[in-house]
């Protein structure tokens, strides 16, 4: 029961910060106008090149999917920098009969949300004024490798929170950089046969580069040409470790990190200047 | 100690703690050297998997100068037009006002701080991605480049003056606010493709905001025959309109900061935080 309270309650909390607390209009001015304004600039660089129709959706897609890995992802991670350096609220959070993995998982739940209106408008956007074909023919294959995947960005961003909580000074960095990785060998908005081998292997290694191409496949009928030889079944299975392996990995690390920052006694140390 | 030396004195602090500050940690240069090069890195294989070879060198160009030129305008938003929001959340805004010295030697010293720090790490940017990705550049006038290069940092750190001092007695909304200026602006300023390409009635209000003539400009000294080619308006007179707009975003930021100082004290929200 209290680990259901303390999802609720954290989720309305991190909704409430986000949007309530701000001005209604700019709010909404924020949430749409920054990732389409962010997609764009893909989009007329595109444009101003020409290029291929296949490429240009493949780069749409994947852009606007890219907005959960960074929102969720790094969005978590950043609640425990948030909490303790700015708000510091955080060794109160621990304090309280709550279950901080819970209270985690409610922020990045409202953090979901918040994305998944921007994804919505952005892909009605794309179909309407960009022209993108979306033809959505693998409506469950979508389902649950997105399902897997938010689970897994999610757990990925909770192991992220329990690093932050050992870190001083760091946290935005590791997270920026990391966002950059993704964003670049993940294949987010160019094809990945232009990345070099070496690249191209470590691209195949992220778990992001198969939720990318699972949206493309289930949402335009085709996916990224060097992803080609694998199979729907693979990309699911895949997801599936994804999802449920950093799901229990984010438990076990939470927990040490946690166990570990009481022990050091730096649960609420300031480092910001 | 008479005013101007106190007030020089005071730039010089505010500065010291913009280039010290962010050179102590040593990993943060690594990071900033080595964040910028990632999303550059995306922006260039965009183009090597479709540009035409013949203009990618030109295309190359623009997006490793516009990947390091970002770092500024970062610096402006977040490390001028912020700053007060955030000395306030932290509690030192009472104490700059409280010292004898004139707020825009603090806004003089964040900036000239900014600036450099920002320099070092532009140039470490574009002197790596060039290596990584052979890129060439044109580099017929450097006098010109340097002093291109000056009047546009003039003119953006005269924004985030403005920025700072407009964002003086917002909260939480300027946070906001902030976050929204990134990516349109990103767009507009035309970082990562001619600008003229928005077409020219929006590639001129565009021009507003310093760095899109100053993209413009250094990339017509620096990216060969098509850079020329793709430019908004001939050099001059870039160069006089950013000019005009150092000596305008200067004289505004002067006066709205006594404005808004003034504006803040009477409703009583330059020590409210959390709002």
């Amino acid at each position: 029961m209290s680990i259901i309270k303390t999802f609720k309650s954290s989720a309305w909390l991190g909704w409430e910060m986000e949007s309530n607390w701000a001005n209604p209009f700019l709010f909404a001015l924020y949430s749409i106008a920054r990732p389409i304004a962010g997609i764009f600039l893909v989009v007329l660089m595109y444009w101003f090149i020409d290029a291929p129709e296949n490429l240009f959706a493949l780069m749409f897609v994947g852009s606007v999917f890219y907005m959960y890995i960074f929102n969720v992802l790094f969005g978590v991670s950043w609640v425990i920098q948030e909490d303790r350096e700015h708000y510091k609220v955080l060794k109160y959070i621990f304090m309280a009969p709550s279950n901080i993995y819970f209270y985690l998982l409610g922020r990045a739940f409202s953090k979901t949300i918040i994305t998944t209106f921007a994804v919505l408008i952005t892909l009605l956007f794309g179909a309407l004024v960009l022209n993108v074909n979306i033809i959505f023919d693998k409506p469950l294959f979508f389902l649950l490798s997105f399902i897997l995947g938010i689970i897994g960005i999610a757990a990925f961003g909770i192991i992220m929170a329990g690093i932050s909580l050992l870190l001083v000074r760091h946290n935005f960095y590791i997270g920026e950089s990391l966002a950059g990785v993704f964003y670049l060998f993940c294949g987010v908005i160019f094809p990945l046969s232009v990345l070099p081998s070496w690249g191209q292997s470590l691209s195949k290694l992220l778990p992001m580069t198969y939720w990318l191409e699972a949206t493309r496949r289930s949402l335009l009928g085709f996916g990224d040409s060097s992803l080609e030889g694998v199979t729907d079944l693979q990309i699911f299975r895949n997801l599936l470790m994804f999802g449920i392996g950093f799901l229990i990995l984010s438990l076990i690390s939470f927990k040490y990190c946690t166990d570990l920052a009481k022990k050091r006694g730096i649960l609420d140390m300031t480092t910001w200047h | 100690m008479n005013n101007f030396e106190r007030n020089l004195r005071a730039i010089y602090a505010r500065a010291y703690v913009r280039i010290a500050g962010t050179n102590r940690e040593l990993s943060w240069i690594f990071f900033t050297v080595f964040l910028p090069l990632l999303g550059i890195s995306a922006y260039i294989y965009v183009y090597k998997a479709t540009a035409d070879p013949e203009i990618l060198n030109s295309l190359l160009t623009r997006v490793i100068i516009g990947g390091a030129t970002l770092a500024f305008w970062m610096n402006v938003l977040w490390g001028m037009g912020n700053t007060f929001y955030w000395e306030k959340e932290q509690g030192n805004l009472d104490l700059f006002f409280m010292a004898p010295i004139s707020r825009t030697s603090i806004l003089l010293g964040m900036a000239l701080g900014g600036m450099f720090s920002t320099s070092v790490r532009a140039l470490a940017t574009i002197f790596l991605g060039a290596l990584i990705f052979k890129i060439s550049f044109t580099l017929e006038s450097p006098l010109l480049l340097i002093a291109t290069f000056l009047l546009t940092m003039i003119a953006l750190y005269g924004l985030g003056m403005l920025f700072a001092s407009l964002f003086l007695m917002y909260g939480r909304g300027s946070w906001h606010v902030t976050n929204l200026l990134q990516e349109p602006i990103f767009l507009l300023s035309g970082f990562y493709f001619p600008i003229k390409f928005l077409g020219f009635h929006i590639a001129f209000i565009a021009s507003i905001i310093p760095l899109s003539l100053g993209l413009d400009s250094m990339n017509q000294l620096i990216g060969g025959n098509f850079a020329q080619e793709w430019a908004l308006m001939p050099l001059k007179i870039e160069l006089l309109a950013l000019g005009i707009l150092s000596v305008l975003f200067f004289y505004l930021a002067i006066k709205s900061l006594d404005y808004m100082e003034n504006l803040a004290k009477k409703e009583g929200r330059l020590t409210l935080k959390y709002l």
